[in-house]
Formats: structure tokens, C-alpha cells, sequence
């Protein structure tokens, strides 16, 4: 494990592809033993980012330094630290499941009972075993990205990239790949994760990165993000008309346009502003049924950040 | 842990790799194997009575003319698995694994070539048993088949070289198997099939001066005994020079960006 604070860290970088600005000065830190989340839309540079950190692409400008070692410098010193599992299983087709992660673990020179009992063990964590002799070719999907991901926990890295892991597997191979991350990180290893699922993002990231058109439009965790956009109201239900109006007028918002007995009160999501809200209706002596507080969810954050006319079909990564 | 034992260690490695590939996946031997074989079969059976007339053993003399060339041609043929399964692995996420891991970067590229030399060696053994079978009939001394072998690894260490290089720069697997037909053709207009002093002016240029012609007439002198002349020296400066143009060729392509 890596004794730098931060396992990522970058200032001003920098990659363009002819005329095309892919990364226009990314700042970056990702404190080791958490999960970072890069998000953004397709086309916004995730997966350039990515390709730089992980040593696959020289950055055109700005400080990088991943597992606490210059990336441009010193690429071995951070591959020793890094694995990669990428948007396309990594496995080799050809192989059986046995095969691949004995092929991993000769590469990291494990020695052969190391690597075997290594083999053995990540087969059974990733419910692997009875596909053991078989080829990586006849695999589903879901079975590819957990073969993919155990290849890449061989050698031990502080440092995983997650670049979209989940994307195309069932709900219950998503909340089985889920657990694994979260085991990872209980047991000190950094994750940096890009995905297109917020959702994902939500249940996983400690921190979040929108980036968007080579630049990062916001940070934070997904509590700070959310409350970045507007959209927070309280709801409320009443019980007849009257009470309805009564609680209209002490909150001095509009009638429903349609017949419903529920209020909207727009609000920035706080408990200051809930307070108020009760007391103005305690006040005016009036009953609510119900409350419930509605907060934006990531998916208005990333369109409120990310907010283009059309984004183009099919666009690149 | 010295660099050479890591690259060492990771190019075992992926030697093996590439072995296991071959057992696995049989097809890649066999169509490197069938081609000669029934060209072998269509010279020798069908067009060797005509082209044999002028022969001193008719059909069997051109049967040991020609067995020579199908052997040259197995080597040609071989390389073609090869620019695919490197293509494979440069298309496929594989590469960016091993590009992220702290393993030698040399090491896949070695395992390829070493894996396609073997490979092709293999087939070469076996088209060889398949013109004995026939009535192939060399005359040479136990020296003289270790030259034989000697200079078709030569020519198979520089093509396999060439092939690798030509797979890690193809955009697709489809791309890499076209890219490597002139490899599989240029035999055909050489000394392999007819003597080139019988063909016309600029084609019987080429064919003189193109790299499988000297080839072909050492490993055929070396077989059945006729002159080889200078064949073998510029035989091995075609090999050397391929081999060195295709190394470089081949590390750009693979070191290339994702």
C-alpha cells in the first residue's frame, strides 16, 4: 500500500488530439484507500484520462503523479502499483479462466504454488469455479468482467481503475460487482472508477468528478453535488380543499393545477428551511397529511452540469 | 531482479502463451498446413506430367524440383496465423493489460515470434513427411538437411518478423490476414514452380531479384544437389535485412498509443 496521501494527483494536465482539446487542465486528487468516481458525458475525455494515468498515453502538459511516482518518469514504478481493468474484458479468449490468471501471475512472477493457490482462491471469491476449464470465449458477459477483474487483483495493486465495469451486466451481477469493489476498499486499496451509471456512482464514490468537455465542472461527494442544483422542493399532502388553501396562503405558494391536494414548496433542501416550512403551518393552524422532502438526484446533477443542445449520437470516447 | 531475467521470465511466459494458442485453436496450423499440401498434390499429380515432360524423370523429377518450393511455400503460409493472433491481441483489450503491467514490453513480441518460428517449423517437418511420402527422394548428406533447416528457420525467424510486424500495425484481424497475401504470393513468381529462364523479360527480372528466388535454389541445391552458386550468400542478407526492417517495424507498431 502506498504511504503517499494521495494516490492520484494531478495539476494543469493537458491532451489534445490535433486541434481537438480532449483534457484542458484537469486538476485532480484522489486520497489513497477511498473511491473516486470520474463521471461525464460520452466524448467529455474520461477514458483519455484514464489512458494517461494508467501510463497507456503521455499527457501534452501538467503534473501527473499516480501511487506517488511521475507517470511520464517513471511508468514501470506506477504500473507496479496500478491495475487496470478496462471498458473490454481483458482476458484472453482462448485460455480457460485457470489459464488467464495463471498467465497473469507467471507474468508477475509469483512462483508456481503462489500463483496457483492465488488462482485457486480468486476463482472461488468470483464464483468462478465451475467454469474453471472452460474457455474464456464461451463466458457471458458477466462472467468475462468477474474472470477480467480477478485477473487484475493478481499482484496485489494499490491503485484499481475501474473504467465502466458494470456496463452491459444484469442487476444482480452489478450489486455482486458492487460488493467486490466495496470489499477492496475495506481492505486499503484505492478505486478510480468511471462509469455512466450515477446510480453506481452514488452507492460507490466517496468522491465525485463531473468532467465534461476536457474540463472538470465540478468535485465533490454526491451530497455536495446534489445540492450544487436546484430542484429541491418539499411536498405536501393535505386532507380536503380547505386545508389545502389554508396551507397555500400561510406559504404563500400556488394552488395545484390539477386536482390534487399536494403542495410544492421549492427549498434548498436544508433542515432550516424544513423548520420554516412547520412553522408557518403550525402558525396558521394548519394540518399537513404528509411530508416528504425531494432532493435532485445525480442524474439532475450530470444534466444540469453537462447541459449541451443535442449530444451526438455515437460520439467518441 | 535484472532486467534480463524479467525479460526472460515474460517472454517464457508468453512463449508458452502463444503455444497454447496453437493447441487450441488447430485451425491456424491446419490452413497454414492444407495450402501447400494440396498445391503439393496439384502440382505434382495434375500439372506435373505436362510440366515434368521436359524432365529427366518426367512427373517424379518435377516431384523433386518442386518438393523444395511447397516447403518454402509451408514458411510463407505460416506467417499468416501469426499477423493474426498478434492483430488479435493489439485489437482485443488484452494489450492494454499487459501495457499496464510492470512486465517486460518486450516480452510479448518475443513470445509471438519464438511461437510462430516453432509453428512453422512444425508445419515445415510435417509437408516435408507428406513429399517423402510421395516419392520425394532427396540426395542430401546429414550436413546438408542441417543447412536445409538451418536457412528455412533463417527465412522463418525473418518472416515471422515481418508478419508480426504487419499484425501489429493492421486496424483489424481482417486486415492483418489481407496485409500478409503478398508474402503468400510473391513465391509464385520465383524460381519455386518453373526455372526463371523460361519466363518473359520483366517478370523473369523480378523473379530473379526478388528474395525467394536465392532461397529457394540454396534449399533446393542443398536437397537434390543442383548448383547454388552465390544463392545462399544473398539468401541470407534478404533474411538478415527483413528481419532487422521488420523488428523496428513491428516495436512501433506495438509501442504505438491506444
Amino acid at each position: 500500500m502506498s504511504t503517499h496521501p494521495f494516490a492520484i494527483e494531478t495539476t494543469g494536465l493537458r491532451k489534445s488530439y490535433g486541434d481537438k482539446v480532449v483534457l484542458d487542465g484537469v486538476d485532480l486528487r484522489v486520497p489513497a484507500g477511498t473511491i473516486f468516481s470520474l463521471l461525464g458525458p460520452n466524448g467529455a475525455g474520461k477514458t483519455t484520462a484514464v489512458n494517461i494515468l494508467t501510463t497507456l498515453l503521455r499527457a501534452d502538459g501538467g503534473e501527473v503523479r499516480v501511487a506517488g511516482h511521475d507517470v511520464a518518469r517513471e511508468p514501470d514504478a506506477v504500473r507496479k502499483a496500478i491495475s487496470v481493468t478496462g471498458q473490454f474484458a481483458a482476458v484472453d479468449n482462448l485460455l480457460t479462466g485457470w489459464e488467464n490468471l495463471l498467465l497473469v501471475a507467471d507474468l508477475h512472477r509469483l512462483g508456481k504454488r503462489e500463483g496457483r493457490a492465488l488462482a485457486t482462491r480468486l476463482l472461488e471469491q468470483f464464483d468462478l469455479v465451475d467454469a474453471a476449464k472452460v474457455k474464456a470465449l464461451a463466458y457471458s458477459g458477466g462472467m468475462r468482467r468477474r474472470l477480467d477483474l480477478a485477473m487484475t487483483l493478481v499482484g496485489g495493486p494499490s491503485l484499481i481503475f475501474l473504467d465502466e465495469p458494470t456496463t452491459g451486466l444484469d442487476p444482480r451481477s452489478r450489486h455482486s460487482m458492487w460488493q467486490i469493489i466495496r470489499d477492496l476498499v475495506a481492505g486499503g486499496t484505492t478505486i478510480f472508477l468511471t462509469t455512466q451509471y450515477l446510480e453506481e456512482a452514488d452507492e460507490l464514490a466517496d468522491r465525485i468528478a463531473v468532467l465534461d468537455g476536457g474540463k472538470l465542472v465540478a468535485e465533490g461527494t454526491a451530497d455536495e453535488l446534489k445540492q450544487r442544483v436546484p430542484g429541491s422542493y418539499i411536498r405536501l399532502r393535505f386532507a380536503d380543499g380547505q386545508a389545502l388553501r389554508a396551507g397555500a396562503a400561510a406559504l404563500a405558494v400556488p394552488l395545484p393545477e390539477t386536482e390534487e391536494l399536494t403542495l410544492k414548496v421549492p427549498n434548498d433542501g436544508g433542515v432550516r428551511a424544513l423548520r420554516t416550512v412547520l412553522d408557518r403551518l403550525d402558525d396558521a393552524s394548519v394540518e399537513a397529511e404528509e411530508l416528504t422532502v425531494h432532493t435532485p438526484d445525480l442524474d439532475d446533477v450530470f444534466l444540469a452540469l453537462t447541459d449541451r443542445k443535442t449530444v451526438p449520437q455515437g460520439a467518441t470516447r | 531482479m535484472s532486467a534480463l531475467a524479467l525479460s526472460t521470465s515474460n517472454s517464457a511466459t508468453m512463449l508458452r502463451r502463444s503455444l497454447l494458442h496453437g493447441v487450441r485453436y488447430p485451425l491456424m496450423l491446419v490452413s497454414g498446413l492444407l495450402t501447400p499440401v494440396i498445391l503439393l498434390l496439384l502440382f505434382v499429380y495434375i500439372l506435373g506430367g505436362a510440366l515434368g515432360a521436359t524432365m529427366p524423370d518426367g512427373r517424379m523429377g518435377y516431384l523433386n524440383y518442386i518438393a523444395p518450393s511447397m516447403v518454402l511455400l509451408t514458411v510463407c503460409y505460416g506467417g499468416g496465423a501469426t499477423a493474426v493472433t498478434v492483430s488479435v491481441d493489439m485489437t482485443e483489450g488484452i494489450i492494454n493489460r499487459f501495457r499496464t503491467m510492470p512486465i517486460s514490453r518486450a516480452s510479448l513480441l518475443i513470445g509471438h515470434v519464438i511461437g510462430g518460428v516453432l509453428r512453422t517449423m512444425v508445419s515445415v517437418l510435417l509437408v516435408l513427411a507428406v513429399a517423402l511420402l510421395m516419392g520425394f527422394r532427396p540426395s542430401a548428406t546429414p550436413v546438408e538437411w542441417v543447412a536445409t533447416l538451418g536457412v528455412l528457420t533463417m527465412l522463418a525467424f525473418a518472416l515471422t518478423w515481418l508478419t508480426v510486424a504487419l499484425g501489429a500495425s493492421a486496424k483489424s484481424p481482417a486486415g492483418a490476414n489481407t496485409a500478409i497475401l503478398p508474402i503468400q504470393l510473391l513465391p509464385l513468381v520465383s524460381s519455386a514452380f518453373v526455372p526463371t529462364d523460361s519466363m518473359p523479360g520483366v517478370i523473369r527480372w523480378i523473379a530473379e531479384y526478388q528474395p525467394f528466388t536465392p532461397v529457394i535454389d540454396t534449399v533446393r541445391g542443398l536437397l537434390i544437389g543442383s548448383p547454388i552458386g552465390n544463392s545462399a550468400l544473398i539468401a541470407a542478407i534478404w533474411c538478415v535485412g527483413i528481419t532487422v526492417v521488420s523488428f523496428f517495424w513491428a516495436r512501433a507498431g506495438f509501442n504505438r498509443d491506444a
